[in-house]
């Protein structure tokens, strides 16, 4: 508005974009557009379903050698890669909510690991790792004390859990999370990743952030 | 209608009468049922020892007591070690573990340490889980307490 009036002549970029959009078409049949539109909206929306399934895989996540030799390599012979029965726990089964909106959420919020992997390269050698592991630990953390480790539960559920099965000091320490209304995370810190020093201390501090 | 509708009336109020007969004679016996108890009895539930036994007598005084439990996902190193987030006596009371003897809170100086001495640091050094195994290789030992 406050511009000279010289660029009244030939208006900027967005506005002659937005010019080319409100047009209406001249030339292309009404069919075609609708059902046309449909169409690439189909690819489109399947296109966009594979890269994002595409990057919820374990092979996606090893793909980058922070993650690979670090907690990928820890992971190696935890319950949730090695079991009596075979069933495995991938990376994106814990670190991806499986509902749309959350998951969402999370690919967005990715674009910073990119940015740490590809610009400033926080954590690219073990050293840097190791030092970056409580404050990357404590974010996981939290994310599950908040969602009342909605990620666990995607699996585990108290309702189906048979404490006569378990061994008996599980089974009474199960009954006694329910009675106090604790979350999977409240005890299972580090089943699946190696725990840096201080980390029951640190844990306790953000579990007190939600009392 | 008439004849039909009036002996099945019949029928059902001769049935009524002797379940109400049945039911008023059994209320004299007491009542017997599995859980040997009666409905508005506290039952105490029997523990669960499944996967679990209970704790080994040591074979000698000094020996380190055994693990009643497994250890094979608890992480022991340089940086953490996890076995302190119930056993220590900071943590003991609330998870209803054994707490440490007080001996692993004394440095190699013997000055009392408020958290586990560092010559203390890898439990598994001297404690071991149980397990009811035949022995690896035959011996003739004897628990101490049984000579």
């Amino acid at each position: 508005m406050a511009e000279p009036s010289s660029n009244a002549t030939k208006p900027g970029p967005i506005r002659r974009f937005w010019n080319f959009l409100a047009r209406p078409s001249a030339v292309f049949s009404l069919g075609l557009l609708t059902i046309g539109g449909f169409i690439v909206g189909i690819g489109f929306w399947g296109s966009f379903h594979w890269a994002l399934e595409m990057t919820n895989t374990e092979k996606f996540c090893i793909s980058c050698h922070e993650m690979k030799e670090n907690v990928y390599a820890e992971y190696q012979g935890t319950a949730h890669q090695n079991n009596p029965s075979g069933v495995r726990a991938t990376c994106p089964d814990c670190h991806v909510p499986k509902e749309w909106g959350p998951k969402i959420i999370r690919k967005i919020q990715a674009s910073k690991e990119l940015y740490g992997h590809f610009i400033t390269g926080s954590i690219e050698t073990p050293e840097k790792f190791r030092d970056e592991r409580l404050y990357l630990a404590s974010r996981v953390w939290r994310a599950m004390k908040a969602t009342d480790s909605r990620e666990c539960r995607n699996c585990h559920s108290f309702d189906f859990m048979d404490f006569t099965i378990q061994a008996s000091r599980a089974g009474k320490a199960h009954q006694t999370a329910i009675d106090d209304g604790a979350t999977c995370i409240d005890c299972h810190q580090g089943i699946a990743h190696d725990l840096p020093e201080g980390y029951l201390e640190r844990y306790r501090e953000i579990a007190a952030e939600f009392d | 209608m008439s004849k039909h509708v009036l002996t099945s009336t019949i029928a059902a109020v001769t049935l009524l009468a002797l379940a109400g007969l049945a039911v008023a004679q059994s209320a004299g016996i007491p009542l017997q049922s599995l859980r040997g108890a009666g409905v508005d009895e506290q039952v105490a539930v029997q523990d669960n020892f499944r996967l679990d036994e209970k704790r080994f007598v040591r074979s000698y005084r000094q020996q380190p007591p055994l693990v009643p439990h497994s250890i094979d996902q608890y992480q022991i190193d340089l940086s953490a070690n996890q076995c302190l987030g119930c056993h220590d006596w900071a943590n003991a009371g609330n998870r209803g573990a054994p707490t440490l003897s007080m001996t692993h809170y004394l440095d190699r100086d013997n000055n009392q340490l408020d958290r586990v001495s560092g010559t203390r640091w890898f439990c598994n050094q001297c404690h071991v889980p149980q397990a009811d195994a035949p022995e690896l290789i035959g011996n003739t030992f004897q628990s101490s307490s049984e000579r």
